[in-house]
């Protein structure tokens, strides 16, 4: 039994993710979403609601302040570059450990209180980040402009050994140049760890403590149990998750802005988690991916689309169809999210998780008949 | 199947996973990169060019990013031969023949930035890597504009400014590849000055409130150096965040802060909103050190005007261009923009409006759509017919120089969009100033491959 | 002196909006136990209740002058009112005092939409945890404020406040002070006064009516009055819906302030919730206090003298609050003991 041991079940899971995620390039095309920055983001984003769910999933702490943790990753990393080098791993290696000091700081405090008094901590905690970053200290930030590389940024390490180019240096790992599919490839792959790592704590005996935080905390404490320092680890591992997407950010576009920590943008990563199945390890991935892609290519449906679209119904009907479907696409994306998301919360709780296991249970069902009471399972978490 | 029934070992997860590298990612990648294998980036090989344009339609600017939408849509037009033409005519340059950009009729892309330069940034790297744009032009915030220039440098891709004002963009933030036709906030400063000197005299006590970014602040160190330099006194200077929407809590200290001016270094809604909360309180009907209290807008548009409604009449501001000049070719765009929409331009309109004209233009005078060779042929470029009399593309800096108007907010207007008169034309020469003042570099001509 | 005054107005007038707000949210939670995250939303369609009154009787008629040419060269368009063609004069004073007038508007509105959200979804939620609150009336405010946006579009429309009411009032010259010394809006003095009698209002309705009496008995007791025959459900319908009204005419009073967009609503949620927590979940005397608390507080902390000393303290000094009360005193201000505590 080593280290790296998992499940049969959870290592068939970490195969078809990887081939998944790997062949996005392929797979992604026929959806108009196949090009590096759009891919990226669907890496970026998936880590960040995967790290999210180690808190939320399996604790229920509701965070409504992770968003801030990905700020400060994404501001720690671009400052790596802009003082040490424009090597990606010291500015992954610093925003992690940056992000979990404040993940450790803030949910020392807010820890204290659970139920909605942790979720509104977190958000009072988030919003005072973001507006420290936004107005106040505008020398670290660089406030509403963005923190931004500049061509006489010091770059210590890089100009020991090399000469400063004529324009700005681009991040890069190992000196391999980082951009476009190869940014994607490389985000890919820390995606990949990350999963893999998320699964190691989800059967652990560390996640099933956790676990128990969830399902019921005053047994816990009645038993004995001082559950305090595992909901601060889970939390600073999701703090460090969000600081790692951060970097990541930055490292496929060096700036930061202060907007990716406003307490909507939190709010984005509790959608994506709920959307796909809070407490499972794929949901939040697939959350990630469907809201992004909303985002990216759903949003940019404009009305000419759209008649050509319906062009099949008669002229009438058609301006009708327009109008109605026009404000639930283009730049009426979010009333389609909103929609959804109030929908699988009242009537399917597990996100699209449950959604594909009660389908899937429902074919099985057909197809063997009989006492099928047992195969109603219902969701595991 | 046996690897996975005993688990997975190390050095198994390495061999898999360089398996599914192998199998999977490789092989989309070369195919990707030969799909790209052309000597520049978004190299137009049909018979059609891509434009970006990125705009606030949300957010702070969202009234501007409006505006500035409708303006592109026009210049594609005209561009592509359609409608009245506009500019063309009365362009100096007579390069542009209406058939589209060298022969190839102009698609284009928009999309929102929501006044924040993550999201603007986004927006144009989609642009540029999926809808294969070659040129990316909007902003209405010099914060998104020059987050997007320095994206465009990496990226190898033109871009044309759309309203930033900040000194900035093409000072310290200035890039070789970013242009920017809109005026900013030192010429703001020198024009403005001597006007507010002869109005309200040289000793005044100023108050600052400024939005907090590059944008706020490069115009409160103009505005304040040039006042300053008449013998005008600073008695503070306070940030405001960007989007406040209620700026009470920070009026109401101006009251008694012993200063008799108060300078709104704000823009967009939030200039619309600062302004009419301020003369809701009144500052207006005051007096102050012996002297009526007064307001500044520094910068200021149609559309805030509009916005302001009574607030705006007799306060000072500057302005890039505004739609009641009398040139031929201010009538013309006049004419043009409104017959399509049934409004005047404003004047985020116009420069945006020219910036697309003017890039369709290089490209035609420099025969190519080779960035290096568009760029060459926009610096150092003299032209007129554009609204703004004769101007010059300074090659040093990539910042137009032209008039600039200092206008006032109309008593009383006959129309609803009559609501700036220009009180004063400052001519170029005086509007000028030595490119070396702001520091930064504009960095290399290489065309990269979409980076 | 004179500066300390002017700040303490101010306080009072954001004072009166952050209250009025949180009123309603902690009436709904002391009575219905939910977490409303809609509750932001609930405010930003007062305001719209406004804009869609005013865009109503403003509606105009377009007729075409052709003996006058814009500078586009076509006809000069002459827009008229419809309300000035029916009512004449009338219509006019309609358009001038629309923003009052349209509390009459608001308040069915505000009551058959708070009525119907609690029937329709919130209604469901009873039972289920705390979390599940946040997370559905989260995605209904996400949709109301899409809604709005699809129909009245993304950009604030600004409303006129009434000729008669515009410009500032001397407060300073009233106490005694030098005059034009303290000036203040008087549209701000309004929006303070108006949200102070209407907080008299709930607080009279809940202390005088036997309706009050039984909400009161039903948010102390909720089962036992249940058992007693009453049924206490129609009853904190009712409540639901008087809390949408609450933050609707909350809204629509403040749009000649900030002329509202379709995001107002999430602006002031995290606040409002904020208050919440000050004054204690579900107690309305500490909604109260805390609203006025804050919003005095936060003007203070504007104040340039005190930012030279602790730069930023403006824009965080409302969430440290919360902060430290959360941890000290986690019921709140003026809470029941036992409520929320943990």
């Amino acid at each position: 039994m080593n280290i790296f041991y998992l499940p049969r079940r959870d290592a068939i899971t970490l195969a078809v993710f990887a081939l998944v995620v790997l062949t996005m390039p392929v797979w992604l095309v026929p959806f108009g979403a196949a090009y590096p920055g759009l891919m990226q983001k669907f890496a970026i984003f998936a880590i960040f609601a995967v790290g999210y769910n180690v808190l939320f999933g399996l604790t229920g702490y509701l965070s409504f302040g992770h968003a801030a943790f990905l700020g400060v990753g994404s501001y720690t990393a671009v400052w790596t570059f802009k003082l040490m080098t424009m090597n990606v791993i010291p500015a992954m290696i610093f925003a992690v450990i940056v992000s979990g000091l404040f993940a450790l700081a803030i949910g020392f405090v807010s820890l204290r209180r659970s139920g909605i008094y942790f979720s509104i901590l977190t958000l009072a905690f988030a919003q005072m980040c973001y507006n420290l970053a936004y107005s106040v200290l505008t020398p670290i930030t660089n406030g509403e402009t963005a923190l931004q590389l500049t061509m006489n940024d010091p770059r210590v390490l890089d100009l020991m050994f090399s000469e400063r180019g004529a324009g700005l240096p681009s991040p890069s790992l190992l000196g391999q140049g980082m951009s476009g599919i190869e940014a994607f490839y490389v985000v890919a792959v820390v995606l990949l760890i990350a999963f893999y790592i998320a699964q190691k704590i989800f059967v652990s005996p560390f996640g099933m403590m956790l676990r128990a935080i969830k399902s019921n905390q005053t047994r816990m404490h009645y038993t004995g149990f001082n559950t305090r320092p595992y909901a601060l680890t889970a939390f600073v591992i999701s703090g460090m998750y969000a600081g790692l997407a951060g970097s990541l950010l930055a490292a496929t576009d060096p700036l930061a802005g202060a907007e990716r920590m406003q307490w909507t943008a939190s709010g984005e990563v509790v959608l994506m988690t709920i959307l796909g199945g809070v407490g499972t390890l794929i949901g939040p991935v697939i959350g990630a991916w469907l809201i992004k892609y909303f985002e990216n290519i759903f949003s940019g449906f404009n009305d000419a689309m759209l008649h050509h679209t319906f062009s099949w119904l008669p002229q009438g009907a058609q301006d009708v169809v327009v109008a109605i479907t026009s404000k639930f696409v283009g730049e009426g994306w979010q009333l389609s999210l909103g929609l959804i998301f109030v929908l699988v919360v009242v009537f399917l709780p597990g996100g699209v998780m449950e959604g594909i296991r009660r389908f899937s249970s429902l074919f099985r069902n057909r197809r063997e008949p009989g006492p099928t009471g047992a195969l109603k399972t219902s969701p595991a978490e | 199947m046996t690897l996975l029934k005993r688990g997975l070992t190390r050095r198994r997860v390495l061999q898999t996973g360089m398996a599914g590298i192998i199998g999977s990612g490789v092989a989309p990648l070369m195919f990707t990169k030969g799909a790209w294998a052309q000597e520049f980036c978004n190299n137009p090989t049909g018979d059609t060019v891509t434009l970006g344009f990125v705009m606030p339609l949300t957010g702070a600017y969202a009234d501007e990013g409006a505006d500035q939408q409708r303006a592109f849509l026009l210049a594609v037009e005209h561009l592509n031969g359609e409608g009245d033409g506009g500019l063309l005519p009365t362009f100096s340059s007579k390069a542009l023949k209406g058939n589209g950009i060298l022969g190839k009729k102009v698609a284009y892309v928009t999309g929102d930035d929501q006044t924040k330069s993550d999201a603007g940034r986004d927006a144009a790297r989609r642009m540029i890597e999926r809808d294969g744009a070659i040129m990316i032009s909007g902003a209405s915030s010099s914060g998104v504009a020059i987050a997007e220039q320095a994206l465009c440098q990496e990226m190898g891709v033109i871009y044309m400014a759309g309203l930033t004002h900040s000194n900035d963009t093409t000072g310290k933030d200035k890039k070789r590849y970013g242009f920017r036709h809109f005026f900013n906030a030192y010429q703001s400063g020198t024009a403005i000055a001597p006007v507010l000197g002869e109005a309200y005299g040289k000793d005044r006590r100023a108050y600052h409130l400024t939005s907090d970014y590059t944008w706020g602040w490069t115009q409160e160190e103009s505005i304040k150096n040039a006042t300053e330099a008449m013998g005008w006194e600073t008695v503070a200077a306070v940030r405001t965040p960007v989007g406040a929407g209620d700026f009470s809590q920070y009026i109401t200290p101006v009251l008694n802060s012993g200063a008799d001016v108060l300078i709104l270094n704000h823009y967009g809604f939030d200039g619309v909103n600062s302004l009419t909360q301020a003369v809701q309180f009144g500052l207006r009907d005051r007096q102050a050190n012996g002297k009526d209290f007064q307001i500044v807008l520094p910068l200021v548009s149609d559309l805030m005007a509009q916005g302001a409604g009574e607030a705006i009449k007799g306060i000072y501001g500057t302005a890039n261009w505004d739609w009641q000049l009398d040139d031929a070719a201010s009538g013309a765009f006049t004419r043009s923009f409104g017959a399509k929409y049934g409004q005047p331009p404003s004047q985020i309109a116009q420069t945006s409006y020219v910036q697309a004209l003017l890039y369709a233009d290089a490209v035609e005078r420099a025969g190519t759509f080779y960035p290096p060779e568009v760029i060459k042929a926009l610096e150092g470029f003299e032209f007129d017919g554009m609204g703004n009399g004769q101007t010059l593309y300074r090659a040093e800096d990539h910042q137009c120089l032209k008039e600039v108007l200092v206008v006032q907010g109309r008593e009383n207007p006959s129309t609803t969009f009559d609501v700036l008169q220009t009180v004063q034309k400052v001519g170029r020469d005086v509007a000028d100033y030595d490119a070396s003042i702001f520091e930064g570099e504009l960095g290399p001509y290489d065309a990269a491959l979409c980076a | 002196m004179e500066t300390i005054l002017a700040q303490l107005l101010n306080g009072l007038d954001k004072g009166g909006a952050y209250a009025l707000i949180a009123l309603g949210l902690t009436l709904v939670f002391g009575t219905l136990g939910v977490v409303n995250f809609a509750h932001g939303a609930l405010f930003m369609l007062g305001a719209f209740c406004a804009v869609a009154f005013r865009q109503f009787i403003t509606y105009e008629t377009v007729t075409l002058d052709p003996t006058k040419l814009s500078p586009w060269g076509a006809p000069l368009e002459i827009k008229t009112p419809m309300a000035q063609i029916w009512f004449g004069d009338f219509g006019a004073v309609l358009i001038n005092w629309s923003v009052p007038i349209s509390i009459l508007l608001a308040i069915p509105v505000m009551l058959v939409i708070g009525i119907v959200m609690e029937r329709g979804l919130i209604k469901h939620f009873y039972k289920r945890a705390h979390m599940d609150q946040i997370l559905v009336t989260f995605g209904l405010a996400i949709v109301l404020q899409e809604v709005v946006k699809a129909i009245f579009g993304a950009n604030p429309i600004s409303q006129p406040m009434p000729v008669e009411l515009r410009g500032s009032a001397d407060i300073g010259a009233m106490l005694g002070l030098t005059p034009g010394m303290v000036t203040y809006p008087i549209w701000r003095l309004i929006y303070f006064l108006f949200s102070a009698s209407i907080i008299g209002a709930v607080f009279a309705f809940l202390r005088l009516t036997t309706f009050g009496m039984v909400v009161r008995a039903g948010m102390a007791d909720r089962e036992t009055v249940g058992i007693l025959g009453i049924n206490i459900d129609r009853r904190f319908t009712i409540m639901f819906g008087l809390a949408a009204v609450v933050a609707g005419l909350a809204g629509v009073m403040y749009t000649p302030l900030v002329p509202p967009n379709y995001h107002l609503g999430m602006d002031f949620l995290v606040l409002s919730f904020v208050v919440v927590v000050v004054g204690g979940m579900g107690s309305l005397p500490g909604a109260v206090a805390a609203g006025f608390l804050l919003g005095i507080l936060q003007s203070f902390a504007s104040m340039t003298e005190i930012k030279a000393i602790i730069p930023g303290i403006d824009q965080i000094i409302i969430y440290l609050v919360a902060v430290v009360i959360l941890l000290v005193r986690p019921r709140g201000l003026l809470g029941r003991r036992g409520v929320m505590e943990t």
